[in-house]
């Protein structure tokens, strides 16, 4: 994986802003990068090369030409696009005229029909309805258990009358439980059948059986969303096979980017009626197209990052911070105005919640504690400017100094000024050689390890995918520098841990 | 493929009987197959250290039921490759390893002056089956350190009980006495499932004391009955668990701590359904980090998914698949065999 979409999308545009045009060329190169994407959430490749054909003739036309942000015009084209194909027939679950209304369950082999069932029997319940399960799985061993504890759980009444395991007839069973639903007045019952592959024949007349026997107002395919490529030979297997009416997604509460949902979509034309996201019994949502297709591009709130960071982030103090370090006279002081900057663009966890990506890193936003950098704050703020400006006239008497004006203790003075000598060293490298293209975020980089000592080594790969890769030159060298500063968050020796502040 | 098994020997004349008749599969094993878990010598060595081992032969297994062919309807061009990558690419190969594998096939063409569909079909079979192939492809049944203990972990659905039951039958159909331990304690049912499977393969079940029991506690209990009852090989089953959830991840942690403290672990399996995207590299990721997998088990291949993502696993993990499903019944259970999956997909 090399960074989100969203990250290699602002990369591809980055030479554009000058431009401010997007050519056949430039809207190639974004498509190629949009396929990479969806490719790897698992979205089916004969769907991507229709899809991109598609945002490529509306990149052509007229709206992206026109628009005042042609690279951002096209990240909006492709989420509106994905939208239209995930909720373009967006549905409600049907209801029969008469009780009982019936709904049949089918998918592949563990992709969590007996769970959904369940879910799906609790949401039914809870809005007013007498729903019962049927136990017409009687081919996993202790299936038709599980559903019984599963009924339990939620207190909704199971109808089995095989034991399951290989012995019964699931048609016969679906039969009946038809006939004991109306008998008894529930108003909604829930077929579970196993879990069969598409290309068993004889698994998929037995579905198509039930489906005959039991005359369903709703036949749900349950898919995993973690399935990879073979989503579309599935789905196609399942609509052919027993004729579906609607998706249901489970597993949703995992990393996976569930392109599958895009691939069903696609292919079978159905709507996807339900999410389900978590083992308990009410993790179970309809399905939000939208968050679905930002979740499928793993793009976060990016659109509103980029005009936040703009707004926010001075052109001029930037470029006169990138002069400075052309200089090597980068000091705290300086340090301290980029802060400053920093702040301005808001609380950094609300920030960081909106970078696309941030789901992996919910844990170690968590354990971000902004109070670090008021800390640091108050640090610097206690030293002289002569002391700001060559940390080097610090002795003993001036650190204890400091580290009483600042309620710190001396300890963390050190680990602060120790960090920022080393950043310093290692931007006199960067500034003599130049700006490496490495981008990042205005003073994200500066947080170095101030995700806490969870998991550093992934935290730093993280921090790495994410940026501004801001399109002007010094603006990014000041990032860089910004960047520098914070690295190194391992080399913490005191327990209190912020080493550079906001390390 | 022939693997060198070792138990120890055991005084029990009932056991004894059993071990006696590997004979009638022993023409089942290549005798040319070259050994891969250990060096010959080194087994040999290890006899004469620890005379009580005897050799362990499991029933010979195919996959080949499992493995549909990809390339059939291709005719292949070494200019032009790109129907090859995007065959690759539906197979859950991913991105970057499809274009690699197209790159390397390249390459070779041009150094070999291949030109036809056969040898274009040779070189790619070739190429798969040397990154798939991978020195540490048996189980680790050979040191002698019973009870060998396999922990199997995945997320949810993918199979791991199922393997389990087809895994313990194997197990005791070669003559290992088999503890399973039901250490999952948190889905409806789940040790029913798993005592279900543990009797059809005459495999010794290690219940919770109660329900939603600590799996951890299962484990140490399961770990101590196997030594207790001088067990071969104590299986472990756990709760699927998705791999972002960081509290269930510890848990399994905790498992494998717990299990240390009575014996050595001698394989982790991961078990992965084919049908899984590229998710299933980030799945073995957080698994080989919390859990420290040796394996994978890759299930469900006789379905139209080819589990492609065992490539990116193997290539940037270096985890290799041991053991691969390939059907319902409790026999479609065989070693992986780089070769045969190569041969299998291209022709």
């Amino acid at each position: 994986m090399f960074g989100n979409l969203s990250d290699r999308l602002i990369e591809t545009f980055k030479n554009l802003r000058s431009k401010g045009k997007l050519s056949p060329a430039d809207i190639d190169a974004t498509l190629r990068e949009i396929r990479r994407a969806l490719l790897e959430a698992d979205v089916a490749l004969d769907v991507v090369k229709n899809f991109t054909t598609a945002v490529r003739d509306r990149a052509l036309g007229d709206e992206v030409s026109k628009a005042l942000n042609p690279a951002q015009q096209v990240v909006q084209i492709v989420n509106e696009e994905l939208v239209k194909i995930l909720g373009g027939e967006q549905r409600k679950l049907a209801f029969a005229k008469t009780s009982p209304t019936v709904i049949m369950l089918a998918g592949l082999q563990g992709s969590g029909k007996t769970t959904l069932a369940g879910k799906l029997a609790k949401w039914l319940k809870d809005q007013g309805q007498t729903p019962i399960l049927v136990a017409a799985d009687l081919q996993r061993p202790n299936a038709v258990n599980q559903l019984q504890v599963v009924g339990e759980r939620i207190d909704v009444p199971v109808f089995a009358p095989e034991p399951g395991n290989g012995v019964g007839n699931p048609v016969t069973v679906a039969k009946d439980a038809i006939k004991h639903a109306k008998q008894k007045m529930f108003s909604v019952v829930i077929v579970d059948t196993a879990g069969r592959l598409g290309i068993d024949e004889e698994l998929m007349t037995q579905a198509k059986d039930i489906r005959k026997a039991t005359d369903p107002d709703e036949v749900l395919f349950v898919i995993d969303s973690m399935i990879g490529q073979d989503a579309v030979n599935v789905a196609k297997a399942f609509d052919d096979g027993v004729g579906i009416t609607g998706v249901v997604l489970t597993k949703l509460d995992g990393d996976a980017r569930g392109g599958a949902a895009l691939s069903v979509a696609s292919v079978t034309g159905k709507p996807i009626l339900f999410a389900s996201n978590g083992e308990a019994m009410d993790a179970f949502e309809p399905f939000y197209p939208d968050r679905m297709a930002s979740r499928i591009l793993d793009m976060g709130d990016v659109l509103t990052l980029i005009e936040q960071t703009q707004k926010n982030f001075d052109e001029t103090e930037a470029r006169a911070m990138a002069e400075k370090l052309a200089k090597e006279t980068f000091t705290l002081e300086d340090f301290l105005d980029q802060m400053q900057q920093l702040r301005k663009m808001g609380s950094l966890k609300s920030m960081l919640a909106m970078m696309p990506g941030a789901g992996q890193m919910r844990q170690q936003l968590e354990n971000f504690d902004e109070k670090e950098i008021d800390r640091t704050e108050a640090i610097i703020r206690s030293m002289t400017p002569a002391e700001r400006r060559q940390p080097k006239i610090l002795n003993g008497s001036r650190r204890s100094r400091i580290a009483n004006g600042s309620g710190m203790t001396v300890t963390d003075v050190n680990s602060l000024v120790n960090r920022f000598e080393q950043a310093a060293k290692m931007m006199k490298t960067v500034a003599k050689g130049g700006v490496p293209q490495m981008p990042g975020m205005p003073g994200m980089p500066a947080m170095g390890g101030g995700f806490g000592g969870g998991r550093p080594g992934k935290s730093a790969k993280a921090k790495d995918k994410k940026g501004s890769k801001s399109g002007n030159p010094a603006k990014r060298a000041a990032e860089e520098a910004a960047r520098a500063l914070g690295q190194n968050p391992s080399e913490t020796s005191s327990g209190s841990g912020s080493a550079f502040g906001l390390g | 493929m022939a693997f060198q098994f070792w138990k120890r020997k055991r005084q029990d004349p009932a056991t004894q009987v059993e071990q006696e008749t590997p004979g009638e599969f022993s023409d089942a094993i290549d005798a040319s197959s070259e050994i891969t878990a250990e060096s010959p010598k080194e087994t040999a060595a290890e006899i004469h250290a620890l005379p009580e081992l005897e050799k362990v032969e499991l029933p010979k297994r195919s996959a080949k039921k499992g493995i549909r062919s990809l390339f059939s309807k291709i005719k292949f061009d070494p200019e032009n490759l790109d129907e090859l990558e995007d065959t690759l690419i539906q197979s859950d190969f991913g991105v970057d390893a499809s274009s690699a594998i197209v790159a390397d096939v390249k390459a070779r063409a041009k150094k070999y002056g291949a030109k036809t569909d056969k040898d274009l079909k040779e070189i790619l079979a070739a190429v798969l089956e040397e990154n798939l192939e991978n020195s540490n492809k048996a189980l680790n049944l050979s040191d002698g350190k019973t009870p060998y203990v396999l922990l199997v972990v995945g997320v949810n659905g993918v199979g791991k009980t199922t393997t389990i039951g087809k895994l313990s039958n194997w197990l005791v159909q070669g003559g290992f006495k088999v503890v399973i331990g039901a250490a999952d304690t948190f889905r409806a049912a789940a040790v029913d499932q798993v005592a279900t499977w543990a009797e059809r393969a005459g495999a010794t079940l290690v219940r919770p004391k109660q329900e939603g029991q600590d799996p951890a506690a299962v484990a140490f209990e399961t770990v101590d009955e196997a030594i207790k009852q001088d067990a071969d090989i104590v299986i472990i089953d756990t709760a699927g668990r998705l791999q972002n959830k960081a509290d269930l991840m510890n848990e399994l942690d905790k498992i494998r701590r717990v299990i240390e403290k009575q014996a050595q672990i001698s394989e982790v399996l991961l078990v992965l359904d084919a049908t899984t995207g590229q998710n299933g590299l980030a799945q073995a990721k957080a698994f080989a980090e919390v859990a420290k997998v040796t394996g994978v088990v890759l299930t469900k291949l006789d379905g139209t998914a080819k589990g492609g993502i065992v490539y990116s696993i193997q290539r940037e993990l270096g985890i290799p698949v041991k053991l691969v499903g390939v059907g319902e019944g409790i026999d479609d259970f065989a070693f992986f065999d780089a070769k045969e999956f190569a041969n299998g997909l291209v022709n």
